[in-house]
Formats: C-alpha cells, sequence, structure tokens
C-alpha cells in the first residue's frame, strides 16, 4: 500500500519536474526541475528493489547536473546568463517529441502482455545486477574502464592548448616551465 | 549491525547538532586564542548560542532579481543532505538505517552539496556569490574522485558496501593501518566536502563571502549551521571506515564511537584553523596529479591484498 502510493508519488514528481523543463524561463531552474525529475526516477528505481542503482542514478545525476549548469550558464547569451531566459531551441518541437515519447511508452507498458514472474529476486540485487553484466567478464570491463578513463586523459593531453613543448621550451630542457598561472606543483 | 528503531530519526539531528555545536565551541576556543586573547571557557561555550541570536535578529537582506527558489532550496538542503548522510553513521552496534548500499548512499547525499552551495551562489544574483558557487564545483571536480576512490578502497577492504560490514570486518585490524594514504585522503577530502579548513575558498573573505556572501539572518544561519552539520558528518564517517568503528577495550561501542569522532573532529578542526585557504587551481593540479593516482595505488594495494587472501 504505502508502495504504490509512493510509486504515485514519484511517478507524478518525475512527470511534473520533466514538463517544467519546457515551462521555466531560467536555465538555473530548468537543470534543477531536470535534476529533480532524475531523482525522482532513481526513487522508482530504489522501490524496484535496485537500492544500488537508485542511489547511484542520484550520485551521477546530481554531478551531471551540476556541471551541466555551470556550462550552460557559461555559454549563455546574457552575461553570466543573471537575466532570464528561455530555451528558445525547438522549444515546442522538443517538448512535442518528449511528450510523445513518454505516451507511446506508457501506452506500451500498459498493452504488452508482460511475462509472469519466474522465481524469486535475488538476496543481493547489487551482486546479481555485476553478475548479469559482467557475468565472466568482470576484469576485463575493469581493464576496459581504466582503459576508456586514459583515453579520456590522453585526448585531454592532445587537445589542450599549452602542450609540453610550449611550457619546457623547444628541446625539453628548460629548468622551469613556462606557464601562464603561478603557483602548482613543481612551479 | 542493528538498525535502531524509527524514533531514531529523530535523534540523529540532535546528535549531530551537538557535535557541530561542540566543533564550534572548539573552534571559537581556538579563534580567541588565534587573536590573542584569552580564551576563556565561557566565552568559547556562549559564542555558538552569540551567533545563532544575533543571525536570528538580524534583517534578512533582499537582492534585485533574486531567484528565491533555487536560494531557498540551496539553503535548506544543506543541513538536510547532512542529516541523510548521517542516517547510515553508526553509533556503536546501531545505526538508525544500516543500508546494504551504505557507502554509495552517502557519497550520493554529500554530492547533493554540490548542487545546493552552486544555488546559494546562483540565488542572489550577485557575481561574488555566484563566483564562490562556481570555485565550490571547481573543487568538488578535484577532490571528488580521489574521494570516490577513498571510500571504494575501505568498501574493497571489507568485500562490501554495507557500513556496518566495513566495521565488522576491523575487528581484527583497523583499515587506518594498512590503508593509511586513504585514510589521509578521507579526511582532506571530507574537509573539501564541507569546505572547511583551506577548502574554505567558495566562502573566501577575498569574495567577500562568497556563496554565504549574501545570505543573512535564518538563511545563513540554516547555510552555515549545516554546513557544521556536514562537516561532523564526513568527519564521523571515518571512524567507521577506518578506525573500527566503535571497536575498542573496556568501554562500550557507543562511548568509543563519540571518542573517536570527537578526536578526529578536533585534529580536523584544529587543522582547518594552522592552514590558509588554497587556491582552487593550485588545489585541482595537486588533486590530479598528486592524489589520484596515489589513491588509485592504494586501491590497488588493497584489491591485492584482498585477492591474496
Amino acid at each position: 500500500m504505502v508502495t504504490v502510493a509512493l510509486f504515485w508519488l514519484f511517478a507524478v514528481g518525475a512527470l511534473v519536474s520533466g514538463f517544467l523543463v519546457f515551462r521555466l524561463n531560467s536555465m538555473a531552474r530548468v537543470t534543477f526541475a531536470l535534476l529533480a525529475s532524475f531523482v525522482f526516477v532513481a526513487a522508482e528505481v530504489v522501490l524496484l528493489g535496485l537500492a544500488y542503482l537508485g542511489v547511484v542514478i542520484v550520485l551521477m545525476m546530481v554531478m551531471e547536473m551540476v556541471i551541466m549548469a555551470v556550462f550552460m550558464v557559461m555559454y549563455m547569451m546574457n552575461p553570466a546568463g543573471l537575466m532570464p531566459m528561455a530555451m528558445e531551441h525547438n522549444k515546442t518541437g522538443a517538448a512535442a517529441i518528449s511528450v510523445g515519447t513518454f505516451v507511446v511508452l506508457a501506452v506500451g507498458i500498459v498493452l504488452v502482455d508482460w511475462p509472469q514472474r519466474a522465481g524469486m529476486p535475488p538476496p543481493d540485487p547489487t551482486v546479481a545486477l555485476g553478475e548479469a553484466l559482467m557475468g565472466p567478464h568482470m576484469l576485463t570491463m575493469m581493464t576496459l574502464g581504466v582503459a576508456l578513463f586514459a583515453t579520456i586523459v590522453a585526448t585531454v593531453v592532445l587537445a589542450t592548448h599549452r602542450g609540453r613543448y610550449d611550457r619546457w621550451g623547444d628541446d625539453l630542457r628548460v629548468v622551469r616551465a613556462d606557464e601562464p598561472v603561478c603557483g602548482g606543483i613543481g612551479r | 549491525m542493528a538498525e535502531a528503531p524509527v524514533w531514531s530519526v529523530l535523534v540523529l539531528p540532535v546528535l549531530l547538532g551537538v557535535g557541530a555545536v561542540a566543533a564550534l565551541v572548539f573552534d571559537a576556543a581556538l579563534a580567541a586564542r588565534a587573536a590573542g586573547r584569552p580564551v576563556s571557557a565561557s566565552a568559547a561555550l556562549s559564542a555558538p548560542l552569540r551567533a545563532v541570536v544575533r543571525l536570528l535578529i538580524t534583517q534578512r537582506r533582499t537582492t534585485a532579481a533574486a531567484d528565491a527558489v533555487l536560494w531557498r532550496t540551496g539553503v535548506v538542503l544543506v543541513p538536510v543532505l547532512a542529516v541523510l548522510a548521517g542516517s547510515v553513521l553508526p553509533l556503536g552496534g546501531v545505526a538508525v538505517s544500516d543500508l546494504a548500499v551504505g557507502v554509495v548512499w552517502f557519497n550520493a547525499m554529500e554530492i547533493l552539496s554540490w548542487a545546493a552551495v552552486w544555488m546559494v551562489g546562483w540565488g542572489p544574483n550577485a557575481a561574488l556569490s555566484l563566483v564562490g558557487g562556481y570555485r565550490f564545483v571547481a573543487q568538488g571536480l578535484a577532490y571528488e574522485l580521489p574521494h570516490m576512490f577513498a571510500l571504494i578502497t575501505a568498501a574493497t577492504g571489507a568485500g562490501t558496501l554495507r557500513v556496518g560490514g566495513i566495521v565488522e570486518a576491523q575487528s581484527g585490524l583497523w583499515f587506518v593501518v594498512w590503508m593509511p594514504v586513504a585514510f589521509v585522503v578521507y579526511l582532506l577530502s571530507a574537509m573539501a566536502m564541507a569546505f572547511w579548513g583551506p577548502f574554505d575558498a567558495p566562502l573566501g573573505h577575498d569574495l567577500a563571502g562568497g556563496a554565504a556572501g549574501e545570505s543573512s539572518g535564518v538563511d545563513r544561519l540554516v547555510f552555515l549551521g549545516g554546513r557544521w552539520l556536514l562537516l561532523v558528518v564526513a568527519v564521523a564517517m571515518a571512524v567507521p571506515l577506518f578506525l573500527g568503528g566503535g571497536g575498542g577495550p573496556w568501554l562500550p561501542g557507543w562511548v568509543w564511537t563519540v571518542l573517536k569522532t570527537a578526536a578526529v573532529l578536533g585534529v580536523v578542526v584544529w587543522l582547518g584553523r594552522r592552514f590558509p585557504t588554497v587556491r582552487m587551481e593550485r588545489f585541482a593540479e595537486f588533486a590530479w596529479v598528486v592524489l589520484v593516482p596515489l589513491t588509485v595505488l592504494q586501491a590497488l594495494v588493497v584489491a591485492l591484498v584482498v585477492l591474496v587472501r
């Protein structure tokens, strides 16, 4: 009973805050409305018994949305984005696509002939999820994760404006690196 | 580990508040000593009360075109997230909630402070407070990775994300003994999480108070009080993660938890007074070049030990 009530509470919350993304007129409010929507969805995932996934969604989405807010405000036309603004880029189209997708998915959930549950949920869903996703390839995935991380770092190093030749001179033998900002490690 | 009855939900904020007041009193004594004033017990003890009364009777400052919704949300969120994060803290053998994913929950609730402080900086529609909010996010990007690696190291050592399980795994040997790097990095990032000590640049004097600069009256009380709660919670988590939780001879578990928490909190408050504020770009570089590799190495060592064992 409580679970059903919570389900509807979170579901309505997720929908309303998701729709607010199209209604609010400030970038910051839009960002946090979207974040609220994600947090409500995370609460639904927790209700499904997948505590780990739900909490990780909160963890990742808060970081992501705050970083998004920072960058969106930085790149906005208004100075620092402190003026009220609206999302001008294809607002009606985006709203139509979002509402349409929601309706299709919701109708699909009702119409699909779901299979009966076989067996019981595992004692530790987190472990079961890890096993189901990775199976015996956990080590491969961990290596892949580190490789991805290394790729990100390498890409940043390659893409950075000031490379080591700018910093350490043509033959990399300068005693002190030429840095635009003083201080830090080894400077 | 047992879960406390439901009414403990009401006790938790009180306990955390007592911890915060104790930290404030100690901080006031340190401030008096640093200023060359005589350190008197009565002045230090009454310092939190005086601060609270002063803020309660201060008139609220208003700014033009403020985003009141986000501003107030951010202010209220800080103490709320601190208490939510504290719900997995074990006191002796009991916690308000011993979640199976306690460590992840703790970190997720801490991360809410990113949103909160940024909103507090954004809300008043003022340049300096906005810079303060930006500083907190920039600092967060630098410390969060080492912080996560430190948390993961303790969880790996115990083989569980349950805080109670991590405490039980330390019945023989405290984790601080064989993961000292993770412990130190955890404490550093806990200070940064509560933007305290050398990491208080988001509230810096050079920004006229930064993120909290435009907050006054009750807002300021809730925001800065929440920050003390956050400091207490973040520091108190070091005890179950690395210092054996309530483990210790003779005394009952909860006494040991309180003693250890008080000791670590005292050290952190003292350190915060000892060191000047670090600049964002310096800390970011230090975090990426020194802290991240160190914590990855520490996690690797712990993972190897767990594999071999």
